[in-house]
């Protein structure tokens, strides 16, 4: 059959290195968004921890009206990196392994005290000045990854779906153009 | 509400981000070269991710405001995220959008980046902070010069 040939082939380089990381990954991601919704009833999004911790330092009446959420947001914060540092510590070194997880070749690895950590290749400016519109934009736009993609589209909110689409959109055609300027890593 | 939370609500808080964050790890949504090959559309891989997550949280928003009426931590009722519609939203996204499509990076998954050792993405979560902080002062200069004019933010 034609499509025992063709589909495989396809499949493959749709997704080079399979799917179930990614699947699991997500699922985790929301299961986390959900632990903290079933207890708390906040659909909590990870940028607006940028301005309500700035609430700290400035008096702008922008990141004030943070105040009230601003202690969370940092044991949210914290919680995030630290569950990384826990996959790093057992996945990414090597410690614990599953059929479910792929490793990757990207970027480069180091070893501080038996644990694999991990290094991006993708250059200071780029992360610098993509930085500064992510924390315009996802500001002005109310809304993140997580808060518009994740809760707002779990949610089926229209602006949340508008939101998503717009800046995926964005962004394909922002990375497409990087890359066809042979900017690289 | 915080000056009686309940003592379980940062404990709470702090394990909804530890799945949260190994899950970003886990899927390598934390590395910027990942979320480019997507955006490249060399690996597709990380709809899995974003509609993954979604789902899960889409059966809780349906679900939970059915069986119960308030969250036990906080007594909050428990609501969908929903946000109104304007033109900010288009603008924001889209600006939002020029930058993730230039760094790879996004909010959570720059701080889950950073526990997975990358400490390279300081210049990137700076960067966010320095792009919330301009807008910010922006807006918050708007809203005081138009309260005097018309009381709307």
């Amino acid at each position: 059959m034609v499509t025992e040939l063709f589909a495989p082939a396809l499949y493959e380089s749709l997704f080079p290195v399979g799917i179930s990381r990614y699947v699991v990954g997500g699922l985790l991601v929301g299961l986390g968004a959900v632990v903290i919704y079933l207890g708390t009833g906040v659909a909590a999004g990870a940028s607006t921890f940028l301005e309500s911790t700035l609430s700290y330092v400035s008096d702008q009446s922008r990141f004030q009206r943070y105040r009230s959420s601003r202690d969370w947001r940092v044991v949210f914060t914290l919680g995030i990196i630290a569950g990384a540092f826990a996959y790093a510590l057992t996945f990414q070194s090597g410690l614990v392994s599953s059929g479910l997880y792929e490793a990757g070749s990207t970027g480069e690895s180091y070893d501080v005290g038996g644990v694999t950590l991990w290094l991006t290749d993708v250059q200071p400016w780029r992360l610098f000045l993509g930085g500064i519109l992510v924390g315009i934009g996802t500001r002005i736009g109310k809304g993140c990854t997580s808060g518009h993609g994740v809760c707002g589209v779990g949610s089926a909110s229209k602006t949340s779906i508008v939101g998503v689409m717009t800046f995926l959109a964005v962004a394909i055609g922002t990375a497409q153009i990087v890359m066809a300027l042979g900017v690289s890593p | 509400m915080s000056e009686n939370r309940h003592p379980l609500f940062m404990p709470l808080i702090f394990v909804g981000g530890l799945i949260f964050g190994f899950g970003l790890g886990f899927s390598h949504m934390a590395r910027p070269e990942v979320v480019l090959n997507f955006l490249q559309f060399e690996d597709f891989g990380l709809l899995f991710v974003m509609f993954g997550a979604a789902i899960v949280s889409g059966i809780a928003f349906a679900i939970m405001p059915r069986l119960r009426d308030h969250a036990p931590l906080t007594g909050n009722i428990y609501v969908r995220r929903l946000k109104s519609f304007d033109r900010n939203v288009l603008i924001g996204g889209a600006i939002f959008g020029v930058g993730w499509g230039l760094s790879g990076i996004c909010p959570g998954a720059a701080y889950a980046s950073l526990g997975v050792g990358n400490v390279t993405i300081l210049w990137a979560l700076a960067g966010m902070f320095v792009g919330a902080y301009l807008q910010g002062v922006w807006r918050s200069q708007d809203a005081e010069a138009s309260a005097g004019v018309t009381g709307a933010d």
